[in-house]
C-alpha cells in the first residue's frame, strides 16, 4: 500500500472509530481501553514497533501519516502515553525476550496501563541522587520508598521502576531498573493536587514490595543506562509534540485575546504584537525542527531549546493575557485563571528551564560541564535531598 | 514552506564562507571596502548577479539563495557596497532595467538604493540623500522622484543616477558601524535616467527579509565568537563556560539564533514562493531578528568581560553592525506598526 493509500484508510477508519472527546477520568478509563483495542486490532497502535513483539513493523513515514490523519481527531490516548512513549520503548530497547513477550502486546492494545517511577521527593533534577532502595531477598527484590511526579499512576497496572541496590558505589552505579506490579498490597498511590486544583500526578509509597528478578529491566546496578533510554524517548515524544498542536483551545493566544480586549489601545497592540511574535517564532522552529527531521537530521538536544522556549511562551501569554483582561481574569472558573496556573508546570514537568540551559549549554554549543563533586563519591556519603 | 536548505544552498553557503574566511578575515574588516575582495566575490562566485534574471545575464536565483549568501556576507561583516546592491537588484525586481541589471549582474556596477524622493526635471535630477548606504562605494545610485505625468501626486518613477557624473558632491561620513560606509550625497542637476515607475509593494518587504538574513548572520558569528571564547577563559580556576552565569545567557541566545533562523528562512520562502504571505513575514523578520540580533551581539561583547569593550576587540564591531542594521531600514517600531496592521489588529 502507498503512503497516500495507508493515509486514507487511516483517515476513514479515524472517521467510524474515533470519540468525539477526551476526558481522563476513571469513567473514561473503560472507554479509552475499549478504543486502544480498536486501534490495535485495526493495525494504528504500534505503528513501527517491532512485529516480533506485536507491533506493526512499519516506518517513520506511516506513523507520519496515521498522525496527520489524526491531528482532526482528539483520541482518548492520554491514560497510555508514559507506556507508548517511555516505558514500552524501553522495553523493547532494554527488556528481554520474556518481558517484551509479556508486557508489549497489552500495552500496545490498551489492556494495560503503564507509570514511570523515577522522581522522589529528595531527588528531582538530579534523579541519579534517588534513594528508594530494592535488596535482595533470593530470586526477589523488596523495595521500599517514595517516588513523585508520577502521571496516572492511579490508573496503571504496572509501573518503570528505578531503585537503588548498592549504596557503596557512586550514585550513578548503584541504580537498577525493575517493572513493578502496582496492585500490590504494599503499593501506596495518593493523587497529588498540584497548583491548578487537578489531580494529575501521584506520589507513591512502597512497603516491602516484593519485584520478581525476572522484572529486572538491564543489568544490576545498569539501571541508569536503562534510565537514559527511557529519558531519550521522553524528550522525542515531547518534542514531536511541542508547539504542533492548534491555538483554538487557548484562552491566551492573540486570536482569543483580540476578541475580549480593547484593541484600538496603541499599549494593548503592542502586547498582542509581542505576543504574535514570540509565538509565531517558536512555532517556525518547531516545523523547522520537524522537516529537519523528516530529512534525517536528527535535532537530539536542540529539543530541548525548544522545550525551554515554551516553557517561556507558557508563562509569557499567561501573563500578558491576565495583564490584559484585568480583575475578570481573577475568578477560579475562568480560563485565564486556569492558564495563569498550569503556566508553571511547562517549566518544571520534564526537566526544569535550568536543566534545559545546562543541555542546550553542554550538548549544543559544546560548552564545558561544570564540576562535579557527586560522580566519584560512594553514594553513603553523598549529601542528597534537602538538608537543614 | 521550506525551513531547510537544500543540498544546492547548503554548497553555495560552504563556498561563500569558505571564500570569506581567507578573502575577508576579521583583522581585515576595520580596513574597509577592498574592491578586489568585492571583484573576486562576483567573478568568482557569481555572487552579485545572483538573484539577477537569466535574461540579463544573472543565475535567476531567489531571496531563499540570496539569504544564504547574506547570512555569510553579515556573519563576516564584510565592508562594501554587497547588501546595497542586492537591496538595487531587488528593487528592479518590479522595474526590470537591461543597462543597469546587466552591468550588475557582471558584476561591472555596484549600486545603492535609497529612498528619499528627489526632484526631477526630465532629464537631471536634484536633491539631499543625508545618508546612503555604501554611497562612496557605489556606481549608481537608485531613488525615487515624483513622476510628474498625473498630476495628482500618487506616480512614481524610479531614477538611476552615476554617482561619479556631473552634478554629484559625495561626502564620506564617519559610521558608527566602522564596517560599513555612508556617504551624504547631493545632486545638483545630475544626470538622470527614468528607469521606470517605482514598485507600489513588495520592495519594502523584501528588503527586510535581505537585512534579516545578514541579521542572522551577525547574530551566529557573534555568539559563535563567545561561545569559543568561554571554552578557553579561565576565572576563578574554572572555564567560564563552565558556570550557569554564563552557559544559562549562551543558551537563550541560541534559542534566538534557532528562532532566527527559522523566521528567516520563511520569510525568503515566502518572498519566493508565496507572496501573499511575504508582508506579514517580512515585518515579523525585521520585528523578531532585528531585536534578537542586537541583543545577542550585546550580551556577546559583555560576556567578554572588560576586553570586549575595548576598541582593540572584534566584538564592538558586531555590536554596532547589530545595531546600525536594527535601525536600517527605519526606527523598528515602524515593523512592529505594520505587522499591527496587518494582523487588522
Amino acid at each position: 500500500m502507498n503512503l497516500a493509500d495507508y493515509r486514507r484508510a487511516a483517515g476513514a477508519w479515524l472517521r467510524d472509530n474515533a470519540p468525539s472527546d477526551d476526558h481522563p477520568e476513571a469513567d473514561g478509563i473503560a472507554r479509552a481501553k475499549d478504543f486502544m483495542a480498536k486501534l490495535y486490532d485495526a493495525g494504528y497502535s504500534g505503528i513501527t514497533w517491532p512485529e516480533r513483539w506485536g507491533g506493526q513493523g512499519l516506518t517513520q513515514a506511516e506513523e507520519r501519516a496515521f498522525a496527520e490523519a489524526a491531528r482532526d481527531y482528539t483520541l482518548p490516548t492520554y491514560v497510555f502515553m508514559i507506556g507508548l512513549g517511555m516505558t514500552g520503548p524501553t522495553l523493547v530497547d532494554r527488556g528481554t525476550d520474556a518481558q517484551r513477550e509479556r508486557f508489549v502486546r497489552p500495552l500496545l492494545r490498551g489492556e494495560e496501563i503503564w507509570c514511570q517511577l523515577f522522581s522522589e521527593p529528595g531527588a528531582g533534577s538530579d534523579v541519579a541522587s534517588l534513594q528508594t532502595r530494592a535488596e535482595r531477598d533470593g530470586d526477589h527484590w523488596i523495595v521500599n520508598g517514595q517516588k513523585v511526579w508520577t502521571s496516572v499512576a492511579h490508573h496503571a497496572d504496572w509501573g518503570l521502576l528505578l531503585a537503588r541496590t548498592d549504596v557503596d558505589v557512586p550514585k550513578h552505579k548503584g541504580l537498577t531498573m525493575f517493572v513493578v506490579d502496582m496492585h500490590h498490597p504494599g503499593v501506596t498511590v495518593r493523587p497529588l493536587k498540584d497548583m491548578s486544583g487537578r489531580a494529575n500526578f501521584n506520589e507513591i509509597f512502597f512497603d516491602n514490595v516484593p519485584v520478581p528478578d525476572e522484572h529486572r529491566v538491564g543489568e544490576v546496578n545498569d539501571g541508569w543506562s536503562v534510565a537514559v533510554t527511557t529519558l531519550l524517548h521522553e524528550r522525542l515524544s515531547i518534542s514531536a509534540g511541542v508547539g504542533m498542536g492548534g491555538q483554538k483551545d487557548n484562552p491566551a493566544s492573540v486570536e482569543a485575546l483580540r476578541r475580549v480586549v480593547d484593541t484600538d489601545d496603541p499599549l494593548v497592540r503592542d502586547e498582542l504584537v509581542e505576543l504574535h511574535i514570540r509565538t509565531r517564532a517558536l512555532a517556525l522552529f518547531n516545523q523547522r525542527l520537524a522537516q529537519e527531521t523528516r530529512a534525517g537530521i536528527f535535532p537530539g538536544a536542540r529539543g530541548s531549546a525548544a522545550k525551554l522556549l515554551l516553557a517561556e511562551l507558557t508563562q509569557f501569554e499567561a501573563d500578558v493575557a491576565t495583564r490584559l483582561v484585568g480583575p475578570e481574569a481573577m475568578l477560579a472558573g475562568h480560563p485565564l485563571a486556569r492558564a495563569i496556573s498550569t503556566a508553571p508546570g511547562m517549566a518544571l514537568g520534564g526537566g526544569t528551564n535550568e536543566i534545559m540551559r545546562n543541555i542546550v549549554g553542554d550538548r549544543v554549543l559544546g560548552l564545558p560541564p561544570e564540576p562535579r563533586v557527586d560522580k566519584t563519591v560512594p553514594f553513603k556519603d553523598l549529601k542528597v535531598g534537602t538538608q537543614t | 514552506m521550506k525551513l531547510v536548505l537544500s543540498e544546492e544552498q547548503r554548497e553555495l553557503r560552504e563556498a561563500v564562507r569558505g571564500f570569506l574566511r581567507t578573502a575577508s578575515p576579521l583583522p581585515k574588516v576595520r580596513d574597509g571596502y577592498d574592491p578586489q575582495v568585492y571583484a573576486r566575490l562576483n567573478g568568482e562566485l557569481g555572487l552579485s548577479g545572483l538573484i539577477v534574471p537569466e535574461e540579463y545575464g544573472g543565475a535567476g536565483a531567489g531571496l531563499s539563495e540570496l539569504a544564504v549568501v547574506l547570512e555569510e556576507t553579515g556573519a563576516a561583516l564584510l565592508p562594501g557596497p554587497f547588501l546595497a546592491t542586492a537591496f538595487t537588484a531587488l528593487a528592479l525586481t518590479g522595474t526590470p532595467d537591461k543597462e543597469l541589471l546587466t552591468g550588475i549582474a557582471e558584476g561591472r556596477v555596484a549600486a545603492t538604493l535609497d529612498q528619499g524622493e528627489l526632484s526631477f526635471d526630465g532629464s537631471a535630477a536634484s536633491g539631499t540623500l543625508p545618508r546612503v548606504l555604501t554611497g562612496m562605494e557605489a556606481d549608481v545610485l537608485v531613488a525615487p522622484a515624483p513622476s510628474g505625468d498625473g498630476g495628482d501626486g500618487g506616480g512614481k518613477v524610479l531614477l538611476a543616477v552615476e554617482l561619479a557624473g556631473p552634478g554629484v558632491r559625495r561626502t564620506a561620513l564617519e559610521p558608527l558601524d566602522l564596517t560599513r560606509g555612508l556617504a551624504e550625497v547631493v545632486l545638483e542637476g545630475a544626470p538622470a535616467r527614468v528607469l521606470g515607475p517605482a514598485p507600489k509593494t513588495g520592495v519594502g518587504d523584501r528588503l527586510c527579509v535581505a537585512l534579516a538574513a545578514e541579521q542572522l548572520g551577525v547574530m551566529r558569528a557573534a555568539l559563535e565568537s563567545i561561545v569559543a571564547y568561554a571554552k578557553v577563559r579561565v576565572a576563578f580556576g574554572r572555564y567560564i563556560g563552565s558556570y550557569q552565569g554564563v552557559k544559562h545567557k549562551l543558551a537563550d541566545m541560541h534559542g534566538k539564533l534557532e528562532q532566527a533562523e527559522s523566521i528567516v528562512r520563511y520569510a525568503a520562502w515566502a518572498a519566493d514562493e508565496s507572496p501573499g504571505e511575504l508582508p506579514e513575514a517580512a515585518a515579523l523578520a525585521q520585528a523578531y531578528v532585528g531585536r534578537a540580533c542586537f541583543e545577542v551581539a550585546r550580551d556577546h561583547l559583555l560576556l567578554h568581560g572588560g576586553i570586549g569593550y575595548t576598541w582593540e576587540h572584534d566584538a564592538h564591531l558586531f555590536y554596532k553592525r547589530a545595531k546600525a542594521d536594527e535601525v536600517l531600514l527605519g526606527p523598528p517600531r515602524i515593523h512592529r506598526a505594520r505587522l499591527a496592521h496587518l494582523l487588522e489588529l
